[in-house]
């Protein structure tokens, strides 16, 4: 998977968590940018992303995650060493 | 991952909670929604269908939206020693799908002393009608090192349990809420291996012995469990219960991804709690009671018994049907067969369930739907309180089709799977266990003799003479609170008002001096009948001083059309004239389900009185006078303890 096909696989994702069919993500997209992503939020983006990409992420990098671009970049690194 | 496996799959779930979101009647889309509930569904799609689901309940005609929709509301604290906020919409989706309307209060994690011992406006205000403790394993530990002797540690875990009983009872006698606590799931890596056990201060050993404590205090104070740490040590929650990782990041003790089936545990009590469990188990016969096909196989070429894996599979599962028979169960059988050859497949030797174990026994060539409405009607209970089992796929899919209140279990391959399957649904919860329950089945099964006793009778005053029936009316006190309340809480169609009552609400009305609280037995010819009455009539501001308000008047179906109201009113009305009563007054509150009681007043001679003010729209009020004798023609022999 490239880093593209990677954000347009979290996208139904996020319209699922977000229950929003016209949100739209990009690397740029930080919490402050979408209503709802609070913390309670960000777990369960977490959970649904481990879950639909079978990868499971450490505490350090839960801590670290800054923006989409970040999550994309770390799941990537781990689909693809 | 775990997942709801005893629900069937949709095809595309996703597409049709979007489909929902279009439906403009409010109705239904909550009932598509209850429909979806109980589905397979992960936490995204549950949260989704919470989202709809409140739109709606949160909307101007919620009550009476959720009233047509057939739902129970119900108020339910969570105090958690840790975040549970995840959790919130599977518990109110998983209400649902179990038929009740939760509404659901969070207290911020840890702070459930505080709250409890102390004083919270917001709690007061929510007025729970269900106080769930959640604590953890990491919450208060015990101060103990690892060398502390038994003693030390026997008297800390009494101290910490002690503790419990304070907040159990403040919740307990300040919102007269039902209690249910969580135990502790064991999260802390062994220390010393296999040998932790044996360690009197191991932090396995201190759990174990904290979970020992809570289950007994729980059972003396009436408390009910949600044992988190027997499913858990079950596997039903799999690794991620106590996930490190969600522990250090957000104080879950509950991942996310186990939110729906933890939602589920809780409301299948709060079900249970509010009688909504189910009450008859309905059996296919060939394959699933015994491999093979009875009329082609004979009795002698069925697979059951020792011998074989399959044999002695399908022994297992019988067993614990009939241990569901123990609980109270109602058995039945449904099956495509001739009567007299599925009769004479009881005869097998190893057959664990005897013919007389199945109170509704249907076997024919017609279709299983409207058999199990037959079996429903001979038993005088709804659609609702049945399950039905079956291994064939297709008649399980037509029976969800044609009767979506009946829960249809989607049974594994393999049959050594059925009975953990059938308990995984959590269908038979139960909030109390008392000796009557052994009997109901069997009481069910004498009814079918009683109907087919009064088709035989010429007439009908002869059939009740000939019954012998005697009813025996107690206060309730101590001894007969338990069972008092549970039938307060599971009666839904002889029942004048439905309201749902704890033990210790209950008690209260019990104790006040001037209130009649009536348990009452019945006993005939065929049997005892067990407890099939509870009335509460009580002083009440919005009567006259000297008059009692029947708050709740409730009767199992089972003894329907004997005349045991009237007899119950004799008894009522002659206390209620020796503690210088002059009226009674009577309450009908309409709901889905007691329109058979809607002219119980007035066929007992209450005259129709305006609604008092405060009291809700839609009851009727009734009056009867005391100083005239009420028209109560029975043939019951009473007797008044």
């Amino acid at each position: 998977m490239t880093e593209a096909e990677i954000l347009s696989a979290l996208h139904p994702i996020f319209q699922d968590v977000f229950d929003d069919d016209d949100i739209v993500i990009d690397a740029d997209t930080t919490a402050e940018d979408v209503e709802g992503w609070d913390s309670l939020a960000h777990v369960n983006l977490v959970v649904a992303a481990e879950q639909r990409f079978g990868v499971k992420f450490r505490t350090a990098e839960l801590e670290s995650m800054r923006n989409v671009g970040h999550f994309v970049a770390l799941i990537n690194k781990k689909l693809n060493g | 991952m775990p997942e709801l496996h005893w629900l069937p799959r949709h095809a595309d779930l996703g597409a049709a909670i979007a489909a929902v979101k279009a439906e403009s009647d409010p109705t239904r889309r909550l009932v598509q929604v209850m429909q979806l509930a109980g589905y397979q569904r992960d936490f995204t799609h549950t949260t989704r269908l919470d989202r709809v689901a409140n739109k709606v309940l949160e909307g101007p005609d919620a009550v009476d939206v959720m009233r047509n929709a057939g739902l129970t509301p119900q108020r339910i604290a969570v105090l958690s020693s840790h975040t549970v906020d995840q959790l919130v919409p599977a518990i109110r989706v998983a209400g649902l799908h179990r038929r009740l309307a939760l509404s659901v209060h969070v207290v911020p994690y840890g702070m459930y002393r505080q709250v409890l011992l102390g004083h919270d406006q917001q709690l007061n205000d929510f007025a729970p009608q269900l106080v769930l403790l959640a604590l953890d394993a990491r919450d208060a530990p015990l101060q103990l090192s690892l060398q502390a002797t038994e003693q030390q540690v026997n008297e800390a875990v009494e101290t910490r349990v002690n503790e419990l009983r304070q907040l159990w009872r403040s919740a307990r006698e300040r919102f007269a809420a039902q209690v249910v606590q969580q135990t502790l799931v064991p999260v802390d890596p062994p220390v010393f291996g296999s040998y932790e056990g044996l360690v009197p201060a191991s932090p396995y050993a201190i759990i174990d012995r904290l979970n020992s404590a809570i289950r007994s205090a729980a059972r003396e104070e009436g408390v009910l469990l949600m044992d988190l740490a027997w499913q858990a040590a079950q596997g039903q929650y799999g690794p991620g219960l106590g996930d490190a990782t969600r522990w250090h990041q957000a104080k879950q003790l509950v991942s996310p991804e186990l939110a729906p089936l933890y939602g589920d545990h809780l409301a299948r009590i709060a079900a249970a709690s509010a009688g909504l469990s189910r009450k008859c188990l309905v059996l296919d016969l060939d394959n699933t009671l015994w491999g093979g096909v009875i009329g082609d196989d004979g009795i002698d070429g069925i697979q059951l018994g020792q011998g074989s894996p399959t044999g002695e599979a399908f022994v297992a599962f019988q067993r614990y049907a009939n241990l569901l028979a123990q609980l109270g169960v109602i058995l039945a059988v449904c099956s495509k067969n001739d009567t007299a050859v599925a009769e004479a497949a009881f005869n097998h030797p190893e057959m664990v369930l005897q013919r007389s174990n199945i109170a509704a026994f249907v076997a024919n060539w017609e279709d299983k739907a409207g058999n199990l409405r037959r079996i429903a009607s001979m038993l005088d209970i709804g659609l609702d309180s049945l399950v039905f089992v079956d291994d064939n796929p297709a008649e399980r899919d037509i029976v969800r089709r044609e009767l979506p209140e009946v829960a249809v279990p989607e049974l594994p391959e393999d049959i050594a799977d059925y009975p953990a399957c059938v308990a995984a649904g959590g269908y038979f919860d139960a909030v109390s266990f008392t000796s009557d329950d052994a009997a109901r089945g069997r009481s069910y099964a004498l009814n079918a003799e009683r109907k087919v006793a009064m088709t035989q009778a010429t007439d009908i005053d002869g059939y009740l003479r000939g019954l012998e029936m005697q009813l025996s009316a107690t206060r309730i006190g101590a001894a007969e609170l338990p069972r008092s309340t549970q039938l307060v809480n599971k009666t839904n169609q002889f029942n004048l008002t439905t309201r749902r009552y704890s033990e210790a609400e209950v008690e209260r009305i019990a104790n006040d001096p001037r209130a009649i609280a009536l348990a009452v037995r019945l006993k005939d010819k065929f049997g005892d009948n067990g407890l099939i009455s509870v009335v509460l009539a009580r002083p009440d501001p919005g009567v006259g001083a000297s008059e009692l308000l029947i708050d709740s008047w409730l009767m199992s179906c089972r003894v329907l059309g004997r005349q045991v109201e009237q007899a119950v009113l004799e008894v009522l009305a002659g206390l209620a004239v020796e503690s210088g009563c002059t009226a009674l007054i009577g309450e009908y509150r309409p709901t889905q389900r007691n329109g058979m009681v809607a002219e119980h007043f007035p066929r007992l001679g209450f005259e129709p009185i305006d609604t008092p003010d405060g009291a809700e729209r839609a009851a009727s009020f009734w009056r009867l006078d005391l100083h005239t004798n009420p028209d109560t023609q029975h043939f019951i022999e009473i007797l008044i303890s």
